[in-house]
């Protein structure tokens, strides 16, 4: 093992959660000396995560999941509870921008100051000092006090001088989301060529298309674990698994906490006993007129899936994603959502999905289907299941179809109307 | 914690320490210079950073002096933003002590009719010290709790914030000193030259111990806020505790001295320090008050003087350590504390 650049071993965090947090020594003597009434959190339970060199890594998770614990105590600014990181070479965190600045001083005396808050010595920020001011576009403003900054221009400088620390590790919390549009492309592009050159880069986004378009690998955290790490692609297919099942309102009485197989080709690494039911095969059917290669917005299509089960499994939940072809996923639903039970019997049996009045307009979609416990356990994943091509015959425009009224509602008439229903 | 790396010359005493596997990178890093990105794989990989729930002292001593550029810019921050916008600038720093020091004068001197010659210099020698310590103390340890902003966010080592407390608190030392070498200019007051190296071992002495306290109270100061304001009431009581405003001979060795009792007064650890100032700046030991001899100062040697003062030193060295050893247990929960 010599090539990671940050390893996580088995790190947990806790939290105290403070009913009433006593901080006071007058409080502390009326609650008899405690200090507080406490309950353990865990934030991160025994996450074991290792970035290799030049690798990019995007960490997904919902609120609450431990992400941005997990980057802190990367970075060093909380000490894990249990276990430890190890980290291999110069590492920079974005936890915040422009976080330290200020704001009596210049920008001028900013850079410095953050610079060497970063590990810069006053040399190295010489160096650099005029590309952060060029990246930051703040070349009038350097000499004025940053509390008269505007909000953009402040992060502007937080990023400019984050990534000018020339870091080997950088690490990002869900900075790339600010600025304007036009920023936020150059932060984008800056991110990328530090992938060219070779750095690691570990990012904590809510946003899959980010972990899609920039990252090598993407994991999952959930709860404080880490419950998938694969191809971006699949990270955050789990990813979204994990926030419908957690937000859709489904039973689940604990959340599940199984690694989810990241790969097909792990899934099917698989003991038998793990994935009692497999997909065999998926057919897709359009209900009109079956001579042409496509289907008509408006149209529907059936979606027939045949599986296999080794035993009789109670509650099995088949999901569907479909895609454009751009990569986004359109839509995603399951069994589970649409309110159906399925009792998987034992051997070959035949499930459809029927999709009324397709309201795609042109372009040609892909779907992937699995098949899960309620839990969330994963069984089975085909990603690219089947695809189809949608024709728009009429002339709207767009992507998707929507049921338009248009009426003239006048008030003046309707008044004139109602004096006429009077006067009759 | 994080500023890592033995990139340049400066960083030699860290690189030590994987001394073989840099050499090593070196070597490669240059031959691989050309090829661009790679030399960026090359000149790394040397050094692993590791974070665990605590660190060792010697790790973070030598943190602490590696972050020693860090340091200066906190306190110039320290100093620009408390003279911000203000037109004397640091002249208030001088204009403050000397309007101390006028009234104290006028009251020892005029109302209650202290004769002591030059009473002001002696006056002004123990303050000098006192200020130091006082500022240094009381800044450091509201100065976790006032910069959250950045520890929660930055990774760096957290003690620097306390240690430049004491360092602005330094500054402010040295424009008081010029305030009070234009006193003795004025009063043709000179000091006692040999005892020059004794000053400077209890400014040290004091520094050392400043930073200790301040250290230790700061990450207290993040579990219990009373902290803050228990330090002012303690530091108000600890001034009389020391003899600043009065002569410690005539007021305390006289009287404790035939009882046995002077050690009490001397657990104060201040005290050597206060005496070592007052000996250099103030020099004389006794004086002829309308004619009858007040003794000022213990009739010591310098021996004296500086064995009390070494001493003090290993003290304030020692809780230092046990400083960063706590501060270090207690830094772990900073970040949600705040």
């Amino acid at each position: 093992m010599s090539d990671f650049a940050v390893d996580v071993r088995g790190v947990s965090k806790r939290f105290r959660l403070v009913h009433g947090q006593y901080n006071s020594v007058k409080e502390r003597i009326i609650h008899g000396g405690r200090r507080k009434t406490t309950e353990d959190f865990w934030a991160l339970s025994d996450v074991s995560l290792t970035v290799k060199e030049g690798e990019t890594v995007g960490i997904l998770g919902r609120n609450g999941s431990g992400k941005s614990t997990l980057l802190k105590c990367i970075c060093g600014v909380l000490q894990p509870t249990k276990g430890e990181v190890a980290v291999r070479g110069k590492l920079a965190g974005l936890l915040e921008l422009g976080a330290g600045f200020q704001q009596d001083l210049t920008g001028r005396e900013n850079i410095y100051l953050n610079g060497s808050l970063l590990g810069m010595s006053k040399r190295e920020v010489d160096r650099v000092f005029d590309s952060i001011v060029e990246f930051s576009e703040l070349e009038e403003f350097i000499d004025g006090p940053v509390k008269f900054y505007s909000s953009g221009m402040y992060v502007r400088l937080g990023f400019a001088v984050a990534v000018n620390v020339d870091p080997d590790i950088l690490v990002i919390d869900e900075v790339l989301a600010v600025g304007d549009e036009r920023f936020q492309r150059k932060c984008i592009d800056r991110v990328m060529q530090f992938q060219r050159e070779g750095r690691t880069i570990l990012l904590v986004t809510h946003s899959a298309d980010q972990v899609r378009s920039i990252c090598d690998r993407g994991v999952v955290l959930s709860h404080g674990r880490l419950v998938a790490e694969g191809e971006p692609g699949e990270a955050t297919r789990i990813f979204r698994e994990r926030l419908m099942a957690e937000g859709g309102g489904m039973s689940i009485a604990e959340p599940a906490v199984v690694a989810s197989p990241a790969t097909v080709e792990a899934l099917e690494a698989l003991p038998d006993e793990e994935r009692p039911v497999r997909l065999r095969s998926v057919h897709r059917l359009y209900s009109g007129d079956n001579t042409v290669p496509y289907m008509r917005t408006g149209d529907d299509m059936t979606v027939r899936v045949e599986f296999e089960a080794l035993h009789a499994v109670d509650d099995v939940v088949f999901s569907i994603e479909v895609r454009d072809d751009a990569g986004n996923t359109v839509m995603r639903t399951d069994t589970s959502i649409v309110g159906i039970v399925i009792n998987a019997p034992r051997g070959t049996s035949v499930m459809h999905f029927g999709i009324v009045d397709m309201p795609l307009l042109d372009g040609s979609f892909s779907f992937a289907i699995g098949i899960q416990s309620r839990g969330g356990i994963l069984y089975d994943w085909r990603e690219d299941a089947g695809q189809f091509e949608v024709m728009n015959p009429s002339k709207v425009t767009g992507s998707i179809h929507m049921n338009v009224h248009a009426a003239l509602i006048s008030s003046e008439s309707a008044v004139d109307s109602a004096a006429v229903a009077q006067s009759l | 914690m994080a500023l890592d790396v033995p990139a340049s010359p400066m960083d030699e005493d860290r690189a030590l320490e994987v001394d073989t596997e840099v050499r090593v990178a070196d070597d490669t890093a240059m031959a691989a210079e050309a090829a661009g990105l790679s030399a960026r794989q090359a000149a790394r990989g040397s050094v692993t950073r590791i974070v665990t729930p605590t660190i060792s002292v010697r790790k973070r001593l030598r943190e602490l002096w590696l972050s020693r550029e860090l340091l200066i810019y906190l306190v110039r921050t320290e100093i620009k933003v408390k003279y911000k916008n203000s037109v004397l600038g640091l002249v208030w720093s001088m204009v403050a002590p000397a309007m101390t020091l006028a009234i104290y004068f006028f009251v020892f001197q005029i109302v209650l009719g202290n004769h002591v010659p030059n009473f002001v210099i002696f006056l002004f020698a123990g303050l000098l010290l006192w200020n130091l310590f006082q500022l240094g103390v009381l800044t450091g340890t509201g100065t976790v709790v006032n910069n959250a902003g950045i520890v929660k966010k930055v990774s760096f080592p957290r003690e620097i914030l306390a240690l430049a407390s004491v360092g602005s608190a330094c500054v402010f030392f040295f424009f008081q000193a010029i305030v009070m070498v234009i006193f003795m200019v004025i009063l043709h007051h000179g000091p006692d030259w040999s005892y020059v190296p004794v000053l400077l071992l209890a400014l040290v002495t004091g520094v050392v111990l400043a930073s200790a306290i301040a250290v230790l109270l700061a990450s207290i100061n993040v579990y219990l806020r009373d902290t803050q304001h228990l330090i002012e009431v303690i530091l108000t009581a600890w001034f009389w505790a020391c003899p600043i405003v009065y002569a410690y001979q005539q007021q305390i060795g006289n009287r404790l001295g035939p009882k046995g009792l002077t050690w009490v007064y001397f657990l104060n650890p201040l005290v050597p320090l206060v005496l070592s100032f007052q000996r250099c700046i103030y020099a004389d030991t006794t004086v002829k008050v309308n004619g009858v001899p007040y003794d000022v100062l213990p009739t010591k040697d310098m021996i004296w003087y500086v064995g009390l003062d070494v001493g003090v030193l290993l003290l304030a060295a020692c809780l230092f350590v046990v400083a960063l050893a706590i501060f270090g247990r207690l830094e772990g929960n900073f970040a949600e504390e705040l």
